[in-house]
């Protein structure tokens, strides 16, 4: 008795690993020089579904992201896992998307695949760092949730239940609850697996198809041959029956009023000598202005 | 029957306890409400929580709502969510704050998606201000200022247009207020109907230690990182943060390598601290780290590579061994007389 799962997964910039090469001059991040990347968490939800999947025969996992076209490239190395089916939702009125519009798109979608045990989410985006869509989804489908997992300590599909671990301040706890369910899942204890070689090979050229062709976008024509050109299911709008007013831009309550890019050097840094008596000179200054006392 | 239009504040509690960010957050509403012109109301909902109420009134919050039952002991999503959805949907506030901890992050949004308004994650301020959007005015709104992309920007966030506006607020960031012994507010049981089927999720086990180290009431903080080598030579950091009367913190790093226990974490996943003096020492200085420290008034970095990244930060570096600089460091103190 296989079960269903679906995993959510985001491309993201890399906000965490900023090299020389982001940083303008005036020591702010260019953010438009970031790569892009399988957002950290997302691939330790992603192993957790994959490792119910191997424990029980005949289950499947589906992988779905909401981005640009060039977002396909975290559903190809997806597949390069072990995911059985995935698909991008993309479409140009999803843009500016807060994260209840983002939720909202993913619980159509959602719906679209139809029946399902558990969605993984990754515990937090490191981009938008909000932590909200997981729970989100899960208040829109109508369902319970477990949010930052560190693990997954037993399913049972005949039962149609699990028992997870999740962090809380200064300790854990164990919770049991019944699918449906939504599980956001953090980074403290699944190891994910690299990809395969072998799908590598056979998922190489995998390309985006779908319902309804949304973008001409090259990348996507591109990325398809004959073999296996229609791999990544492509859903627009239409295909996952969102209501326009809901999604994107239109659907978003929040509103970035402003951005400050947070300047990463300081202007005034003393430097001490490491010699006793510099270092001395140091704390009777900080004893002077009573930093020290 | 409160007016409406409040400054609401999900109180958080603990094993029965009121949990300090709670206190922060009803401190920081009593300032915006006074701003607003309005009044503040709290819900706290657990298993016989209500005496924990009176303790609160005096922070300046003018009605807090108790919902008891024996279910609601510890917090799990759905049951929560269905009582602050109704609350909110009767006394109609223009503000609801939460902590932004584990527990207020697991239940804010699923609010913020029932009520389909907005909610802005991990805000390290709040401001009242006017805000204009395609020809519309809107008079006294809520700025909401947060951190995002790793730490390299803030931005403020805003949601004129649906009330409540909700955010979630950093543990330790908000000023605790001073409490006025003779604030008159009310404290009112509310009771509700609860099925099983509002209870989906069985907490089998819940093991939760208190904090032993107290770096957020700590004026002086010796932090050590992977450059401290071993957890054996983590003696060296305490003994400058004896000497200074400080409390110990690590980088993630350390924690990670188990040089020292979790509690001692400082930055985005572990504590914020903003003590008088912050002394780094083999840290780099990661973005992540720098979140929850950057803040300090003063800032001491002790690293042997010169071009780590919490020199771009630090008011005095001392480029070294910090085997070499932490003992120099103590004997220069203890000769200060
Ligand atoms: C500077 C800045 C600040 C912002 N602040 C807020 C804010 O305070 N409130 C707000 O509502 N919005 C905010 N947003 C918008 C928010 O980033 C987007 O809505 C984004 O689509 C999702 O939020 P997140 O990146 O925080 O994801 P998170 O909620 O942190 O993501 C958690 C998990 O949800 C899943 N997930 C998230 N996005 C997708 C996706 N597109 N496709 C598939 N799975 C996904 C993944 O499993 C992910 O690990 C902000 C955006 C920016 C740029
Ligand atoms: C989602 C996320 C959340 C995170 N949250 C946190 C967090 O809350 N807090 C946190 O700290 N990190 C956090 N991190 C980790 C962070 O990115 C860094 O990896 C970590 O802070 C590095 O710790 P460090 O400075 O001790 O180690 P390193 O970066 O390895 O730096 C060690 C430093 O020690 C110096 N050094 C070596 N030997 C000596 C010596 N003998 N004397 C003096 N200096 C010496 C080196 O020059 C180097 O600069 C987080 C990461 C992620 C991805």
């Amino acid at each position: 008795m296989g079960l269903n799962l679906i995993v959510l997964v985001k491309q993201v910039p890399d906000t965490q690993n900023i090299t020389g090469e982001a940083m303008k001059e005036d020591g702010t991040v260019n953010r438009a020089a970031l790569p892009a990347i399988f957002n950290p968490d997302d691939l330790h939800a992603l192993e957790a579904a994959l490792e119910v999947k191997e424990a029980i025969p005949g289950t499947k996992v589906h992988v779905l992201t909401m981005g640009p076209p060039s977002a396909a490239q975290v559903l190809k190395e997806s597949l390069y896992r072990g995911a059985d089916f995935t698909a991008l939702i993309s479409d140009r009125k999803f843009a500016g998307a807060d994260t209840l519009a983002t939720s909202y798109a993913l619980k159509c979608a959602i719906e679209k695949i139809g029946t399902y045990d558990i969605v993984f989410c990754g515990r937090q985006a490191i981009d938008g760092d909000t932590a909200q869509v997981g729970p989100q989804t899960a208040e829109k489908l109508g369902i319970n949730q477990i949010t930052n997992v560190s693990s997954i300590e037993k399913v049972d599909p005949k039962k149609k239940e699990l028992v997870a671990k999740r962090s809380i301040e200064g300790g854990f706890e164990i919770v049991k609850a019944s699918f449906p369910l939504l599980l956001t899942v953090n980074d403290e204890e699944y190891v994910p697996r690299p990809p395969s070689v072998i799908k590598m090979m056979s998922y190489k050229n995998a390309g985006v198809g779908g319902d309804e062709s949304a973008y001409d976008e090259s990348y996507l024509n591109s990325a398809g041959t004959e073999r296996n050109k229609d791999i990544i299911s492509l859903w627009d709008i239409a295909a996952i029956h969102a209501r326009v007013e809901s999604c994107g831009l239109a659907g978003s309550p929040t509103k970035v009023k402003k951005i400050e890019s947070v300047i990463l050097k300081s202007e005034d840094i003393k430097m001490i000598e490491n010699t006793g008596e510099a270092i001395a000179d140091m704390v009777h200054e900080l004893i002077a202005d009573h930093t020290l006392g | 029957m409160s007016s409406k239009n409040s400054v609401m504040v999900f109180i958080q509690q603990d094993d029965g306890t009121v949990s300090d960010v709670s206190i922060e957050l009803l401190s920081k509403a009593r300032d915006l409400a006074t701003q607003l012109r309005t009044e503040v109301t709290g819900v706290l909902i657990g298993d016989a929580v209500k005496a924990e109420a009176a303790g609160l009134v005096p922070y300046g919050v003018d009605e807090i709502f108790v919902i008891e039952d024996k279910r609601l002991k510890n917090y799990t999503p759905v049951p929560y969510t269905k009582v602050m959805v109704e609350m909110i949907k009767k006394h109609e506030p223009q503000i609801v704050l939460y902590g932004a901890t584990t527990t207020g992050r697991d239940l804010g949004p699923r609010i913020a998606s029932n009520l389909k308004v907005g909610l802005t994650a991990d805000c390290t301020d709040l401001q009242i201000g006017d805000y204009s959007f395609k020809d519309s005015e809107y008079k006294d709104i809520l700025y909401q200022i947060r951190p995002a992309f790793g730490g390299n920007i803030i931005a403020t966030i805003v949601a004129p247009e649906k009330k409540p506006q909700m955010a979630t607020v950093r543990e330790g960031v908000m000023k605790v207020g001073s409490p006025q012994p003779g604030y008159k507010g009310k404290i009112t049981p509310v009771t509700f109907s609860f099925s099983d089927a509002d209870f989906p999720s069985e907490i089998i086990k819940r093991i939760r230690e208190e904090k032993l180290v107290d770096l957020k009431g700590s004026q002086i903080i010796v932090s050590g990182g992977i450059g401290v080598g071993s957890k054996e030579n983590f003696a060296l950091i305490y003994e400058l943060a004896h000497t200074l009367g400080g409390e110990v913190g690590a980088s993630r790093a350390a924690v990670d390598a188990g040089f020292i226990s979790k509690d001692h974490q400082v930055g985005q996943t572990g504590t914020t601290v903003r003590p008088k003096l912050y002394i780094a020492c083999g840290i780099s200085g990661a973005i992540q780290h720098r979140a929850g420290m950057s803040e300090s008034a003063r800032i001491i970095a002790i690293n042997t590579d010169n071009e780590a990244p919490i020199f771009q930060i630090a008011h005095y570096g001392i480029v070294g061994d910090l085997n070499d600089v932490i003992p120099k460091f103590i004997k220069a103190f203890k000769a200060k007389e």
